[in-house]
């Protein structure tokens, strides 16, 4: 992040809101702190209201329709709405450099200290009511959802480690770890690798749910809403209840947290699974394709700082290892080719 | 009838149609010839009338490739605190 990026930033999340009521904008004297700075994106809060650079290679007109999906009324009470920037509705510019800006309602985040405390049914009923969202209700075409995408982009991170900062030599754990990962990226089907439409396509998905995609506003005691946009679109709603599937799968999340929010979701009428009995058919696919992801990403994380994969990094890449061993057993999501 | 030991009247009570003798002084228990036998066997049939002990809640339903889940009482808790994990739970 360069230093007059951070200054724009800080300068759009202090500048009052145009046509805002005089509330809506930030706290006279609250000095600009740096919330996130991220490849994917850098957040400046001042007070109430937090401007956000996006990621380089974001495109502003996906990422205008998915702030206009935002500020749809349809989506009240679900996704924070983006605030006003150039117009009532232009909720988007653009930095000297070219990365799109906009700017949002400060909200109070999940505390990373507690996440046995973390808002796991609102989350769900979140998600229920997201993917009940009629597309064909909002204002203009929606991009797709970008899940699978993102899911293609850690494996070139993975590959790119590997040539990057190549191991010493000889066979070791992450070679061993990259290629269980690579062989279980070739067992999933094309769609969730990003190489073909998905099926079941027609839902509203968040496209990247976790823990820190979750804010009360107003902060402190305000309702729950989801944040990050950049991913949202059209897709197989699946996809977002297939991180904290793969993370109770791989033995990381605990069975009833992981009951609990498959419940909430199921009571609050979400689509992605039936109502009863065995929701892995259609989880299959998305939680085996975010565990490569999380492996991937934590592989190349382990490369690039030349460290060994700790217990919780070795647990998600044993799982990808799993996914292939077990070919019988993989049959009938082999089959669910898009 | 006196308590044997102590002297104290004792007072009869029917338990299950068992008749049983309790001293008021030392509340010791005075059983006539057969009637621990009747006793041990009506706890007997008490154990086998009682309802099993509730099932354990179910596991949810997993895939092939999960981690195996015996035993993991304590390890999830483990896992629950792990800084790694945690990190994971708030990152894409």
């Amino acid at each position: 992040m360069t230093a007059p990026l951070l200054g724009r930033l800080a300068a759009l999340s202090a500048a009052p809101v145009p046509g805002g009521a005089p509330e809506s904008g930030p706290v006279s004297g609250t000095a600009p702190e740096v919330l996130a700075d991220r490849p994917d994106g850098t957040l400046v809060r001042s007070g109430r209201t937090v401007a956000k650079a996006h990621a380089p290679d974001c495109d502003p007109r996906d990422l205008a329709a998915r702030l206009a999906v935002a500020a749809h009324p349809l989506l009240h009470g679900i996704l924070l709405p983006p605030l006003p920037l150039t117009a009532p509705d232009g909720h988007l510019t653009l930095a000297e450099d070219g990365r799109p800006l906009t700017r949002w309602p400060y909200g109070s985040p999940v505390s990373p200290d507690d996440p046995d405390a973390a808002p796991w049914e609102d989350a769900a009923r979140l998600l229920a009511r997201l993917h009940s969202v009629d597309p064909r209700q909002l204002a203009g075409p929606v991009p797709p959802m970008r899940g699978p995408a993102k899911a293609a982009r850690a494996l070139t991170r993975l590959r790119t480690a590997r040539t990057t900062h190549p191991p010493r030599p000889g066979p070791g754990p992450l070679s061993a770890a990259a290629d269980a990962i690579e062989r279980a990226w070739a067992a999933l089907p094309p769609w969730a690798r990003g190489a073909a439409p998905p099926p079941h396509s027609a839902h509203l998905c968040h496209g990247d749910l976790h823990l820190g995609q979750l804010v009360r506003h107003p902060p402190a005691d305000g309702r729950w809403l989801l944040i990050d946009i950049d991913d949202l679109g059209l897709g197989n709603p699946a996809w977002d209840l297939a991180r904290p599937a793969a993370w109770f799968a791989t033995g990381l999340l605990a069975p009833d947290i992981w009951s609990r929010f498959l419940a909430a979701y199921r009571a609050a009428g979400g689509p992605a699974v039936p109502p009863d009995g065995d929701p892995w058919p259609d989880l299959e696919i998305p939680a085996r394709t975010l565990t490569v992801q999380t492996a991937a990403l934590a592989v190349a994380k382990a490369h690039a700082a030349s460290r060994p994969l700790d217990e919780v990094e070795s647990a998600v890449v044993d799982a990808c290892a799993r996914m292939t061993s077990l070919p019988q057993q993989l049959a009938p999501g082999a089959s669910d080719v898009g | 009838m006196q308590c044997p030991k102590c002297h104290a009247p004792m007072q009869t009570y029917n338990r299950n149609g068992v008749q049983i003798e309790q001293c008021a002084g030392c509340r010791g228990i005075f059983l006539d010839y057969g009637e621990l036998e009747s006793l041990t066997r009506l706890e007997a049939q008490w154990t086998q009338q009682a309802p099993p002990p509730p099932a354990p809640q179910a596991y949810p339903a997993a895939p092939a490739w999960g981690a195996p889940h015996q035993g993991h009482h304590g390890h999830h808790g483990h896992h629950g605190h792990h800084r790694s994990f945690g990190h994971m739970l708030f990152s894409s």
